[in-house]
């Protein structure tokens, strides 16, 4: 079992509360995932060429002033960075193989969550509650964010095992549910000469969407496909910088509810954490049917 | 009339309430504010009271209900009315997966769409649908009805025992064993007093039956599997 969430903000004013409104919808969603958590959350974005990377370090206190200063000495480009605890914004226009193989040549410890203009990801082990505490989930803004509670069935409790995935840039996605060929999915797309980072079978699902957006489909014709290619049980959240994403299986039997607003789109397994959301008793409610591809843009 | 509030109210203590409190001081009507999609909701009633619960509830209201009449204002997440035993349980929005399922009596009314697998395993309960259901209703139905005004989803009745399904819509698959039969006299009768009891004004006329073939009560070798 695993909990899903994600709001998308209609009403130019909604940007401002995401994360006030999102935290308790995650928090909530905690009895469905103990053991890790994570939100992706996009923000208005960056312009070219900068681009924003989302790093985690697996030390909780981490001193990320040398990072930056190692990665501007040598690449002779402008690096911020702004930490919180073992996780960090790092905005450059340093491309981001090259952010990649510098790091993994001078901080191997350090892991990349995300990359691109308007994607900021968090993600770690422990109570979803306490994990938002940590990160200030509540006072983040932006246009649209996804978040995960997990509950492992399938693969280690890590924070790389925790959600949401990552692939490309700046799209995500969140998983309830367990995949019966993420192997044989794996297999195909490591001999196009994709890498993995973990066994996890969520991640696979991630990267064969990917791979076929930068095949050149769109996520909506990536999706039909992978009706046809992911083996399983899913209800699966996405997000690109201009759009939220919702399917699940045929089988449908993880569950999720829809509300929405003028003001908002609520996304969540439950409807127990949409219920403190503001005019929820005037949303438009609903069940997302199998196999039927549900998406907002921003 | 007595309120009981969610906001201050755990819901093991509602139902502690409801278990051995309400059974002693006769009251027999109550409402219940602020379900907020909270599970367990008045599950394990025993005596025949009458509850409103003012809002939209989580999984397994009304579960194991005998005797109690319950109505939600509002819809319902999984498993409303699970294992019923007696009594009515009514929800006024549409209730999520597994409406009803497995229970054994009583009637459970969906007014407006009850989502895939309703019906499943049901045991002998009555459930009136409003509107649509969703893929796998009936799934292993053993007895009882399940009626639905509007239209069935994929595999409807996959695997049915003796339950009954009585259907005004269209259906967009049927299950394994399961076929259309037509109508005699006491199929009329059962719907008409059936929506009699939900309060639902159609005609039986609009209604079809699906019921089993009962071809696999007896696994057939010589099937090959292809059923």
């Amino acid at each position: 079992m695993c909990g899903i969430v994600g709001l998308l903000a209609r009403a130019p004013e909604f940007r401002e509360r995401l994360g006030e409104m999102l935290t308790p919808m995650l928090v909530c969603m905690g009895d469905r995932g103990p053991d890790s958590a994570g939100l992706a959350i996009f923000t208005s974005e960056i312009q070219p060429p900068l681009r924003q990377f989302s790093l985690f370090s697996s030390l909780r206190k981490f001193d990320w002033v040398p990072l930056r200063d190692g990665l501007r000495r040598d690449n002779g480009e402008e690096v911020e960075i702004e930490g919180i605890e073992n996780h960090a914004k790092l905005t450059t226009s340093i491309s981001p193989e090259q952010v990649r193989s510098w790091l993994v040549e001078n901080f191997p410890q350090i892991h990349l969550l995300a990359v691109g203009r308007s994607i900021e990801l968090y993600k770690d082990e422990g109570h979803p509650a306490e994990i938002a505490a940590r990160y200030r989930f509540n006072q983040l803004t932006g246009s649209h964010a996804v978040g995960h509670t997990r509950m492992a069935t399938e693969s280690a409790v890590t924070p790389a095992h925790a959600h949401p995935y990552t692939a490309g840039e700046d799209f995500c996605l969140v998983h309830n549910g367990s995949l019966s060929n993420p192997w044989s999915l794996r297999r195909m797309l490591e001999k196009k000469g994709i890498q993995f980072e973990t066994d996890n079978d969520t991640e696979a699902a991630c990267r064969y969407l990917e791979w076929r957006m930068s095949e050149g489909d769109t996520l909506e014709e990536a999706l039909q496909k992978a009706f046809v290619e992911l083996d399983g049980f899913y209800t699966l959240l996405m997000a690109t910088a201009d759009k939220m994403v919702l399917v699940r299986d045929a089988f449908a039997c993880k569950p999720a509810i829809i509300a929405e607003t003028k003001d908002y789109v609520a996304v969540s397994s439950e409807f127990r954490s949409l219920a403190h959301l503001p005019g929820i008793h005037q949303a438009r409610l609903f069940e997302p049917v199998p196999e039927e591809i549900y998406s907002w843009n921003v | 009339m007595e309120r009981l509030d969610l906001s201050c109210l755990s819901v093991r203590e509602l139902n502690q309430y409801l278990h051995h409190e309400l059974p002693k001081n006769g009251i027999n009507e109550l409402e219940i504010v602020n379900p907020n999609g909270l599970h367990n909701i008045a599950v394990g009633l025993t005596v025949p009271v009458r509850i409103r619960v003012l809002g939209h509830a989580g999984y397994f209201l009304a579960g194991m209900n005998q005797q109690a009449d319950v109505t939600v204002h509002g819809n319902v997440g999984w498993s409303v009315a699970e294992n019923m035993m007696s009594g009515t349980v009514r929800v006024k929005g549409f209730a999520s997966e597994c409406a009803g399922a497995s229970a054994h009596g009583g009637l459970l009314v969906v007014e407006g769409s009850a989502s895939s697998r309703c019906g499943i395993s049901m045991k002998g309960v009555d459930i009136v649908v409003g509107e649509d259901v969703g893929h796998m209703s009936a799934f292993m139905a053993q007895a009882g009805h399940l009626v639905i005004c509007g239209n069935a989803g994929a595999s409807l009745g996959d695997s049915l025992y003796e339950a009954v399904l009585y259907l005004r819509g269209t259906i967009h698959s049927l299950g394994a064993d399961a076929r259309e039969e037509p109508m005699a006299e006491n199929d009329y009768r059962k719907v008409d007093q059936l929506l009699g009891r939900a309060g639902i004004n159609y005609s039986s006329k609009e209604f079809k039956r699906v019921a089993s073939a009962r071809t696999l009560y007896h696994w057939n070798a010589e099937a090959g599997q292809e059923y």
